[in-house]
């Protein structure tokens, strides 16, 4: 019977677990990639807490976290539940939504810097024109990594909603009817029914926010590369810079590690609760 | 029908704004790649006058996007026999043995879901490099192969716990060995979850970026995704000619979920809705 687990193991060992391993090994190696790595003990994790780019990038991450654990659920929160008191828009709109999902993130990203944001040819400048004075948030240090967090939102936020519409409507309709029947208003029948209904799956989704969160990359890569002057840079543009173009894999490695440290503790609560539920189903 | 008026009012408000925001981007990029760049600079929000269509057979030469699009699809449909060959047999194994070893096993693909690439992109990309496997297509395949099949094999392990046991048991008394009881009796019943399973596998290998930017860097073997990307760098200024290359390569997306809108929503929100 292993038989027919081995290919799908066997390459998933080869590809993540043996590299990663090795990663976790090359943080304490000077390695350029090419040549022979040299120890170099703890060396690479002093140099990374002596480099102030570390400290605003991982600075970036908490906020980052902060930003997907409240705007796009509260949005999605909101959504799930208009879309739950219309039956009759529900499934042109939750398709609308979804939409932006299945995008290509370089394609939104372009999309965005060229069409919303660009002083040129974005709304930016349309706006500008038209008596309001913003600049280009992509070329500001201090607004550039809430600009790309923007479009990750519109990205993101409508996915929940639907997954939150979908746990939404496991909650009998009796209930809501009940709730109903006694009086509850919507922000009573939200808080008191649908809030706690769902709430195994808003559980589940803010952990998987905060494990993704300390992985953001394709984002702020593609839209800004972690710039203007670092303004932007979160660990995995840190760790990607300096593996590829400065040609310093141990930092990588050691700045990936951390990276994943702070996922490590979300991913424990996540396979908790994964392993609990799977014991129920099988 | 749940709330007040005065609350339905407000729901159908925000559905309105909600769908709005969702599509405006999409709507700004279809318009603009109708059109000229002066006429994009002088008002992005205007509609196109004349249809510009030549934005996209231009895009199409400039960005030989015929070929890179092809790469991508090559790429996807790689990706979907590896994982769909390898993830079915593996799903089905792990709804049927318990014990020790299988759950560790069940927890160790649980646990790979959530590792960033970041942990393991860089040693791969060198020992990729050495092994000269650094613009290869096949390569590329197999690095999504291991990324996606974790979810693919707990959808499909979904399927495989609601077959009955009794079905294979009576294959067994009847004398087919393990693989034939699998091939005869359990495949045919897990058919509609290899349907979603290549779908959302598809789409995540045709929209992939990280792996795609660093192990492919040849022209003549980049996906559709890094080509826009590497030539948007360079011709950013001629925005209709890009969104044209952009609208290109997101139609058969967009066209294919409006097809099977079921299998995509279902398939992505698969394991994230706890009841």
């Amino acid at each position: 019977m292993w038989l027919f687990a081995l290919p799908a193991l066997l390459i998933n060992v080869c590809i993540i677990l043996v590299p990663a391993v090795l990663t976790f090994t090359a943080a304490f190696f000077i390695w350029d990639g090419v040549g022979t790595p040299v120890w170099a003990g703890l060396t690479n994790f002093q140099n990374m807490v002596a480099d102030p780019v570390f400290w605003s990038a991982l600075t970036n991450n908490f906020i980052w976290t902060a930003i997907f654990l409240t705007v796009p659920v509260c949005l999605a929160l909101v959504m799930a539940a208009a879309l739950l008191m219309a039956p009759k828009a529900r499934i042109v709109v939750q398709s609308i939504i979804f939409l932006p999902r299945i995008i290509a993130v370089a394609v939104t990203g372009r999309i965005f810097q060229g069409m919303i944001f660009s002083p040129a040819t974005g709304i930016v400048a349309w706006l500008n024109e038209h008596g309001f004075s913003i600049s280009d948030p992509l070329a500001d240090p201090d607004r550039s990594l809430y600009a790309v967090a923007a479009v990750d939102i519109w990205h993101w936020w409508g996915f929940l909603a639907v997954v939150f519409l979908a746990a939404m409507r496991q909650i009998s309709v009796d209930q809501i009817e009940a709730a109903r029947l006694d009086g509850a208003g919507f922000f009573a029948l939200f808080r008191y029914v649908l809030l706690p209904g769902i709430s195994p799956t808003l559980t589940l989704m803010l952990i998987l926010t905060v494990i993704w969160s300390f992985q953001v990359f394709e984002f702020i890569f593609i839209v800004t590369r972690g710039g203007p002057a670092y303004g932007s840079e979160v660990l995995a543009t840190f760790a990607y810079r300096h593996a590829f173009f400065e040609g310093d894999v141990g930092h990588a490695a050691a700045a990936a590690c951390v990276m994943s440290l702070f996922g490590l503790c979300a991913t424990a609560v996540y396979l908790r609760l994964q392993i609990t539920d799977d014991a129920q189903s099988t | 029908m749940i709330g007040d008026r005065w609350s339905r009012t407000f729901a159908l408000g925000l559905i309105g704004v909600a769908s709005f925001s969702s599509l405006l981007p999409i709507a700004l990029a279809i318009m603009n790649a109708l059109k000229t760049t002066t006429e994009i600079g002088s008002n992005p929000l205007a509609l196109p006058t004349q249809m510009h269509w030549e934005n996209f057979s231009s895009a199409w030469r400039n960005a030989r996007l015929g070929p890179s699009l092809l790469h991508s699809a090559e790429v996807a449909s790689l990706t979907i026999l590896m994982v769909c060959v390898t993830a079915t047999p593996c799903a089905y194994v792990l709804a049927r043995q318990k014990g020790k070893l299988w759950r560790f096993i069940t927890f160790y693909f649980m646990a790979t879901i959530t590792v960033p690439v970041q942990l393991y992109l860089y040693p791969l990309y060198f020992i990729f490099a050495k092994l000269g496997l650094v613009n290869s297509i096949p390569a590329v395949a197999l690095i999504y192969t291991a990324m996606f099949s974790p979810f693919a094999i707990f959808l499909l392990r979904t399927y495989a716990l609601a077959i009955p046991v009794a079905l294979e048991e009576a294959a067994q008394v009847d004398g087919a060995r393990p693989w034939q009881a699998f091939w005869y009796v359990i495949l045919p019943m897990m058919r509609p979850g290899l349907l979603t399973v290549a779908i959302i596998v598809g789409l995540n290998a045709w929209n992939e970026f990280v792996i795609a930017v660093t192990f492919l860097q040849n022209d003549s073997n980049v996906t559709a995704i890094v080509r826009f990307y590497n030539l948007t760098g360079q011709y950013s200024t001629d925005w209709g000619e890009m969104l044209a290359a952009a609208v290109t390569i997101v139609l058969p997306i967009v066209a294919i979920f409006v097809l099977l809108q079921r299998q995509f929503i279902d398939g992505m929100t698969s394991g994230a809705v706890k009841s």
